[in-house]
């Protein structure tokens, strides 16, 4: 997602400046420029808020995300986003040997991309959890799972949302 | 003070799994939003939510500002033995609230 949006405009430079520039203006230039406002926008926009993919992985210490084993359920259109009901489901035995440690939900577009951590074990039984969330935006939720033997799972939702949350004045 | 609200089936069979369900009432602020005059409301939410179950552990939680007003939580419990559920509620200023409720295993 992020990788579309900073690439737009250097697709969109040359077409737009050609004209204007004259003979003067190369192609190499008007590509230089590109690449330019590619490298400024992208410090901007890591500092704005941590990726999805950050937030991952300081969930998960850097190790490699898979995606199945974990089911997401979240309305796919939402009319209010202050409060979504999000439900994650993990296969999982659930017994001593075998079972999930650890539930992360994130988000892609919320001003903060930490949704909820849950810490499960064993006496949990079933690896079932629900919960309500903000969503600011339509984006895509996310659901990681660590399990006993130390894998991550995913899986993720798209969710349209009408009302916004999080971010909305008082007045 | 009655702020949380939790659900414990109050009898279960030894080894069943029951659903727990667990709510509290706070704002969950997430110090994004601006008041009527501008200027910033400060972040005020609860960060963590631990659940034991005779003594021991059994579940816990950590909230971020995307959690919503009023935090729910659903999960389940193997009903092993008779004991206490208890919940405990952690806000970002270090106020606690509790709640607990028995559940009887035959």
């Amino acid at each position: 997602m992020t990788e579309r949006t900073i690439r737009e405009p250097t697709i969109r430079e040359p077409i737009a400046l050609e004209p204007a520039g004259g003979p003067s203006l190369g192609r190499r230039a008007v590509l230089a420029g590109g690449v330019g406002i590619l490298v400024m926008a992208l410090p901007l926009r890591a500092l704005a808020r941590p990726s999805l993919e950050q937030a991952v992985a300081g969930f998960t210490g850097g190790a490699p995300v898979n995606a199945g084993r974990v089911r997401l359920t979240v309305p796919p259109l939402v009319e209010n986003g202050n409060a979504v009901g999000v439900t994650v489901e993990v296969e999982s035995p659930m017994s001593e040997a075998a079972f999930v440690r650890r539930i992360g939900l994130f988000n892609e577009k919320n001003p903060q991309a930490d949704v909820a951590i849950f810490r499960l074990g064993p006496r949990n039984g079933r690896a079932r959890i629900s919960t309500r969330i903000r969503l600011a935006t339509s984006q895509t939720v996310l659901a990681v799972a660590e399990l006993s033997d130390g894998t991550y799972w995913s899986s993720e939702a798209n969710v349209i949302v009408t009302l916004a949350a999080c971010i909305e004045d008082l007045s | 003070m009655t702020r949380s609200l939790v659900s414990v089936p109050p009898t279960a069979r030894r080894g069943e799994i029951v659903d727990i369900r667990a709510m509290i009432a706070h704002p969950m602020e997430t110090g994004y939003r601006m008041g009527p005059n501008g200027a910033e409301i400060p972040r005020h939410i609860i960060t963590r939510l631990v659940c034991t179950y005779g003594g021991a552990e059994v579940f816990s939680a950590e909230f971020f500002p995307a959690v919503s007003a009023n935090p729910f939580v659903a999960f389940s419990l193997i009903a092993a033995e008779s004991g206490t559920v208890a919940f405990e509620w952690t806000d970002d200023e270090g106020q606690t609230e509790t709640a607990s409720a028995e559940i009887v295993v035959s």
